[in-house]
């Protein structure tokens, strides 16, 4: 049973990470603005998926996890996005 | 083949266990918005007009604010961790208050947003929606209910970090005891991680 | 700080004196043991309440027309029956129940990594049961929906509806609870030493069971909010008259329904793979398969919802998907049913009740599972989509599967919960009276499906009516047999005879502790062999 030997994670590579993710934020903004058609959701959901792998990775630790919780995480958004498709696969072709 | 060992059967706490068990619980979480993601996902292929002109509606910069404050609030929660883990108390009690501070900052926003949703005459089950295009009323409808449920969960994580205030302050958190907030911090990463799909999605479609 | 192992006064768990008294020291209990039975008397309470509404169908369907009951109190009382035998007996059932008090055992543990939560789970449960009976009973009248609150009409009659889908919200976080606490206590929890292909099969087909509860019940938590808020707020997600599509309402539904039989039935397998061994004094034939295939249907099993939905109207390529992939999750289960064959040929087999009712499992488990085959194909699906049929297959599934293995448990585990032993003889006649009772109630459902007969239909033609007064009398076969078996367990709980520690001469961790239990299960660190079934 482990006690509290979780990493700790410096205040300034914290720092950096929120940098970034304020970079990226105002990135979305402005590629959002141009027409890029259908390509604009994936897009944005590309920037958002960066900036959501960071929150994760460094604000929530997972880079300093056990591989077991993250292939876990993993495996979430793999479900996420099965089902999302799945259900698109009866949409896409009515 | 037979294992033993012959061990004192002592009380024992178990951060892991509580670590993972924290982690299990932010999957449902990922997974009950997962739902709402999906129906926007079929909706908006079905209406991207609507869906386009009901996000002009929302102030991109209200919501740009938002987010800053969010990721901001990740920031501080987190280094509020790293400062309990070297053991500087003051530190952290400063920083869980900011991140408090940011998530009421946040709700205030919310509720000048709303409000003036409201004011229009834009609210769930109001005439004015009742009578809008499909699309445009799946749009605010699903605008209302997932921010509306993301507002929810803000309020449960100013809760957690509201006790874990206390906890800190009492010194039941400190630098060898700190999976509270470590949890603490972990659920409210994952009101931001929610925020970080909801804003593009609501606000930015083009 | 750490005490010596010392030698304690051996006290059973069920005269363990703590905190709290007489029935508070039941509802606060936070030991694992304690809240597996309080589950169970509560979920044998509810399924007799949902057996009897299912009585009332039968004899209001012994003949056409209005026998018993106005249609409306028909569509009521199918409503609550579902609801009532899905989210309030077989989902919790095996899991709450046999999970609650075995897992932590067989891995060698001293309770569930979150006793408090669990015991919070139990009282979410019953506060989720209260509002699912409380809909049968407020002002507007119960559910009338079939527990599928299939949208439009779910969105729009007047019935309570809002208050039964409320309830299943509750009873779903209950459900998510006791699936996460479940997962943290086999990573967490099992004796030193013992790896994850060192435990024995039950923890394993709760550990998959757990993955599905905590990741599925979410969606449908979302979906009936939504449900709720169509209700409220006349959105128009689900209803067409509104713009909205009720094929979602379909999707996001069975999105978790689908795994949810899975909830039900992985538990009962794993049932079976703990009895098969011990009453064939033999290894279980293809354990890592066993393991694995337990993944590999929750797994497999969120992707094959669509096979509920081939007539709703999803396109061509939606069907052709869900059907292949609903073909695939019948390997694993095939591969189990192998094993367990392969377990029992050439083994010793010593047939005592718990053994008869895990053959009675797999026989009628096989007509489940192939008659869901007939169902999975796309073809076949259009002629028997809302027959009886379907009613027939999944009661063969949930209730000959499910069912008799809980039957199952119950009478193999029974002397280690009580200490005592039930008489075996009645126990057999019980099985007989339940196992023809069974085959007479449901098998002519298929017929008559296959002949047209629907779903949830009060009335029907005149030609359906010798299998219906099959069906009813089988009904009530099944019910005396029922009756049987709860008297005769309950005189074995008061009167019987005194169990030794492994009446069955198992090897799993259960059986080298007293019966029942202390309160702690383990005085000492578990020994425990690398195999779970070294029986030779």
């Amino acid at each position: 049973m482990a006690n509290n030997t979780s990493h700790t994670t410096e205040y300034r590579v914290l720092g950096r990470v929120l940098v970034l993710l304020m970079t990226m934020t105002f990135l979305t903004i402005t590629v959002t603005s141009f027409n890029l058609g259908v390509f604009s959701v994936t897009v944005a959901l590309l920037i958002a998926g960066f900036k959501g792998f960071m929150v994760l990775s460094y604000f929530m630790h997972l880079k300093y996890e056990n591989l077991l919780l993250r292939i876990l995480v993993g495996m979430i958004f793999v479900l996420f996005a099965l089902i999302v498709l799945i259900t698109f696969i009866d949409y896409a072709y009515r | 083949m037979i294992m033993s060992e012959k061990h004192h059967v002592e009380e024992h706490r178990d951060d892991d266990a509580k670590k993972l068990g924290m982690w299990l619980f932010i999957f449902t979480e990922l997974l009950l918005f997962g739902g709402l993601f999906l129906v926007y996902s079929i909706y908006r292929a079905k209406f991207p007009a609507d869906f386009h002109a009901g996000s002009l509606e929302l102030s991109v910069t209200i919501g740009a604010i938002n987010t800053i404050v969010l990721l901001f609030s990740s920031m501080t929660v987190a280094m509020a961790l790293t400062a309990i883990q070297k053991g500087n108390k003051k530190l952290s009690l400063i920083m869980i208050s900011i991140t408090l501070l940011m998530a009421f900052v946040f709700l205030v926003n919310k509720y000048f947003e709303w409000g003036h949703k409201f004011e229009m005459g834009l609210y769930p089950g109001s005439a004015l929606i009742q009578h809008l295009d499909r699309g445009f009323l799946l749009y605010f409808s699903l605008y209302f209910f997932m921010t509306g449920l993301h507002a929810l969960h803000i309020i449960v994580g100013m809760v957690l970090l509201f006790i874990c205030l206390f906890k800190v302050k009492s010194g039941n958190v400190h630098t060898e005891n700190y999976t509270f907030l470590e949890n603490g911090a972990l659920y409210w990463h994952l009101v931001d991680l929610i925020w970080i799909f909801l804003f593009p999605l609501m606000y930015l479609i083009s | 700080m750490s005490k010596g192992t010392e030698k304690t006064e051996y006290v059973s768990y069920l005269d363990h004196q703590g905190k709290y008294k007489g029935i508070f020291a039941w509802i606060f209990a936070t030991d694992h043991k304690r809240i597996a039975l309080l589950y169970m008397y509560s979920i044998a309470a509810f399924f007799f309440i949902g057996a009897f509404l299912g009585l009332a169908m039968r004899i209001e369907l012994f003949a056409p027309g209005e026998t018993i009951m106005k249609p409306q109190t028909y569509n009521g009382i199918f409503t609550v029956h579902g609801i009532i035998m899905i989210f309030m007996v077989v989902i919790p059932g095996l899991s709450a129940v046999f999970g609650n008090f075995f897992l932590p055992i067989l891995i060698g543990a001293k309770d569930v990594a979150f006793p408090k939560l669990n015991r919070f789970s139990w009282w979410i449960f019953i506060a989720g049961s209260i509002m699912a009976v409380a809909s049968q009973f407020l002002k507007h009248g119960p559910p009338d929906t079939g527990w599928t609150f299939y949208a439009p009409y779910s969105t729009t009659t007047g019935t309570n509806v809002i208050m039964a889908t409320t309830a299943a919200f509750v009873l779903g976080f209950s459900s998510i609870l006791t699936g996460l606490n479940f997962i943290v206590t086999i990573h967490q929890m099992r004796a030193p030493g013992m790896k994850f292909f060192n435990m024995p099969l039950f923890p394993w087909a709760i550990y998959a069971t757990a993955w599905i509860q905590l990741l599925a019940t979410p969606i449908i938590g979302i979906t009936l909010v939504m449900l709720i808020a169509e209700r409220l707020f006349g959105i128009g997600f689900f209803d067409p008259n509104l713009g909205g599509d009720p094929l979602l309402y379909q999707h996001l539904f069975w999105i978790y329904s689908h795994p949810a039989v899975y909830v039900m039935i992985l538990p009962a397998m794993g049932v079976i793979t703990e009895i098969i061994p011990t009453f064939c004094q033999r290894k279980i034939y293809g354990y890592k398969a066993i393991a694995l295939s337990s993944l590999a249907i929750a797994g497999v099993g969120f992707l094959v919802w669509g096979h509920h939905m081939y007539t709703s109207g999803m396109s061509e390529q939606a069907r052709w998907f869900f059907s292949l992939l609903t073909f695939i999750v019948a390997v694993p289960s095939a591969i189990k049913v192998f094993n367990w064959l392969m377990t029992m040929y050439k083994g010793s087999i010593d047939v005592k009740p718990p053994f008869l009712f895990a053959l009675a499992f797999i026989f009628l488990f096989i007509i489940g599972g192939t008659t869901g085959l007939l169902l999975g194909s796309v073809a076949t699906n259009v002629q028997v989509h809302d027959t009886s049929f379907v009613v027939a297959h999944f009661h063969y599934i949930i209730f000959g599967g499910m069912g008799f293995a809980f039957f199952a448990a119950i009478h193999y585990w029974f002397p280690k919960m009580y200490g005592k032993m039930y008489d075996f003889k009645r126990a057999n006649i019980a099985w007989g009276i339940l196992f023809v009772g069974f085959n007479l109630l449901y098998f002519p459902q298929f017929i008559i499906g296959i002949q047209g007969m629907p779903r949830r239909y009060f009335d029907y033609l005149p030609q359906f009516q010798p299998a219906q007064i099959v069906s009813t009398i089988g009904g009530f076969i099944l019910v005396a047999g029922l009756i049987l078996m709860v008297y005769n367990l309950i005189q074995g709980a008061r009167k019987g005879e005194a169990a030794p520690a492994n009446p069955w001469h198992g090897t799993t961790l259960e059986w080298q502790i007293p019966s029942p239990p202390s309160l702690e299960n383990f005085d000492e660190e578990p020994v425990f062999n690398a195999n779970p079934y070294d029986y030779e």
